[in-house]
């Protein structure tokens, strides 16, 4: 068996494999959270508490009403995006003019009420989910084989963030959005409701964090901190790839799954730090990001 | 209000957080004419049109477009009313194209000039079409800001200093196509620094200080009978 670097090439792949599914919640997550900052200005802290409710959303309709995980992907991120508008309109509409700051803080009390909550409610070690039978096994690719679930999730997100890049940067709604993060004044002047697109910006950042969850439910616990433990590294994925940047979040996201998953291989120790000493690495040289726009 | 009486702002007050910049406006704009609001920088001719469009949150009095009262209208809802608004600061987006900044504007009414007319109407903006619109100089800029709201359908423009920091010949044909506007039976409130350019341009002419109406000038003769006055307000 051939080895790279005194590593045997399946191991390698296997965990290249890993990194790419990490990486895939990752670009999911700091998807929703660059369109959201990019229109709203908000650093949602409360992504990462929406994810849960995602996974906790999918699990309840398991286990409350019987219907499944496909059912789940239909219906959860409508369900969690509906929240979200509900959040906007009870509470960021109300501080939408004063400075961003006070965006940062009231979502991160709002992540913390609502973990708090669930782990009220569940505890801290969660529920289990399986993966759906049509999903379950492995496939044999030849030269190494691949549980089918994990290849899905690499396959539903990218296809959602490519249709979310397409939409955004190919079509007219996209570039009524585009036009609005730049200058919303003067796109509200031009006949755009501004406000409302604002608030299903920030529904539709909250239901892919939804979407998230409920892929994430068969891979990891159901537990109410599931979110915060994932958040953090988004943040640092966001910060990387440049504020607000779409195609930023999306490259860096995959991107930064695989190294982390490369550096698990020949550094384990420092497979969890990795990511952070890329960002403060990518600070200094570009403080913009790497796909941001420098000012 | 007359029907001819297209706008009628009447006791409008406009402010800035504490500061209070318009006291009390009164006056009208009747379809298909050109009217000019000129003054010196800081006179409030700028923030008349920006409380026009509903972008000055606080603002108190009455403007009647069309027969809606729109001061408590939102921006949105005011641009509906056939309204074409071209910022002092030109407002191209950077992140959309330059022909994607002629599309952006959505159509608030039937009979704007298509693509292809405006196009022709300034072939400088066919040949960057796919470029980025701020890397457009200054001028394509300016014309890019005024077509875009052409293609709306919306039939009065409000034009805040278009012939700023151009060159003369863009200025002129800036002026030309003002000259063609009016001729189609657009109605234009034009702010002005430069009396030249919008002299004979426009049917009547607005002179503001500090937030109010000083002088109120129309036609030709009156023009001519007030020139000493008018150089003396404006500087020139």
């Amino acid at each position: 068996m051939t080895d790279i670097f005194g590593v045997p090439l399946l191991a390698l792949l296997g965990q290249m494999l890993l990194g790419l599914v990490n990486g895939s919640f990752y670009a999911l997550l700091s998807l929703g959270l660059a369109v959201i900052f990019g229109l709203l200005n908000v650093i949602n802290f409360a992504h990462g508490a929406f994810y849960m409710m995602g996974a906790f959303a999918a699990w309840g309709l398991l286990t409350l009403t019987g219907i499944g995980y496909f059912g789940a992907l239909v219906l959860v991120p409508p369900l969690i995006g509906g929240v979200g508008l509900i959040v906007d309109r009870l509470l960021l509409k109300r501080i939408a003019h004063l400075d961003p700051l006070y965006g940062l803080l009231l979502t991160f009390g709002l992540a913390l009420i609502l973990e708090g909550g669930f782990r009220y409610q569940f505890g801290v070690s969660g529920e289990s989910y399986d993966v759906p039978e049509s999903l379950q096994g492995a496939l044999d690719l030849g030269f190494m084989v691949i549980p089918k679930y994990r290849l899905w999730v690499i396959a539903v997100s990218t296809l959602v963030c490519l249709v979310t890049w397409f939409v955004i940067e190919k079509t007219r709604l996209g570039s009524y959005l585009r036009a609005a993060t730049e200058n919303p004044t003067l796109t509200q002047a031009f006949g755009i409701n501004v406000p409302l697109m604002v608030s299903l910006t920030y529904g539709f950042g909250v239901a892919l964090a939804g979407l998230a969850g409920v892929m994430a439910a068969p891979i990891f616990q159901v537990a109410p901190l599931m979110g915060s433990n994932l958040i953090i590294v988004v943040f640092a994925v966001v910060v990387i790839g440049g504020m607000g940047s779409i195609l930023g979040s999306v490259v860096t996201g995959l991107s930064l799954g695989l190294i982390e998953g490369l550096t698990k291989v020949y550094w384990p120790e420092a497979s969890s730090t990795v990511v952070f000493l890329l960002m403060a690495l990518v600070l200094v040289l570009r403080p913009a990001g790497l796909f941001g726009r420098q000012t | 209000m007359t029907a001819a009486e297209y706008i009628r702002v009447s006791n409008l007050h406009a402010f800035y957080g504490e500061s209070h910049i318009l006291h009390g406006l009164d006056f009208s704009l009747r379809r298909g004419e050109c009217l000019a609001l000129l003054g010196r920088n800081g006179a409030g001719r700028s923030t008349t049109l920006r409380a026009l469009m509903g972008l000055i949150s606080q603002r108190t009095g009455s403007i009647m477009i069309n027969g809606v009262e729109a001061i408590h209208l939102p921006a949105h809802r005011i641009a509906r009313l056939g309204l074409g608004y071209c910022p002092e600061e030109r407002g191209i987006f950077a992140s959309l194209s330059c022909e994607e900044n002629l599309l952006m504007p959505p159509l608030v009414a039937p009979g704007g000039l298509s693509l292809e007319e405006l196009y022709a109407l300034f072939p400088n903006l066919r040949e960057r079409r796919h470029s980025p619109g701020t890397r457009l100089s200054g001028g394509e800029q300016q014309m890019l800001a005024l077509a875009r709201i052409l293609r709306t359908g919306a039939r009065t423009l409000l034009l805040d200093e278009i012939s700023e920091g151009l060159a003369p010949v863009i200025v002129q044909r800036l002026g030309e196509v003002v000259h063609l506007l009016k001729a189609r039976g657009y109605t234009v409130l034009l702010v002005e620094q430069n009396f030249r350019f919008a002299a004979p341009l426009c049917d009547r002419m607005i002179v503001l200080e500090q937030g109010a109406i000083a002088l109120e000038v129309s036609g030709p003769e009156a023009l001519a009978h007030h020139q000493e006055q008018l150089h003396q307000m404006l500087g020139i």
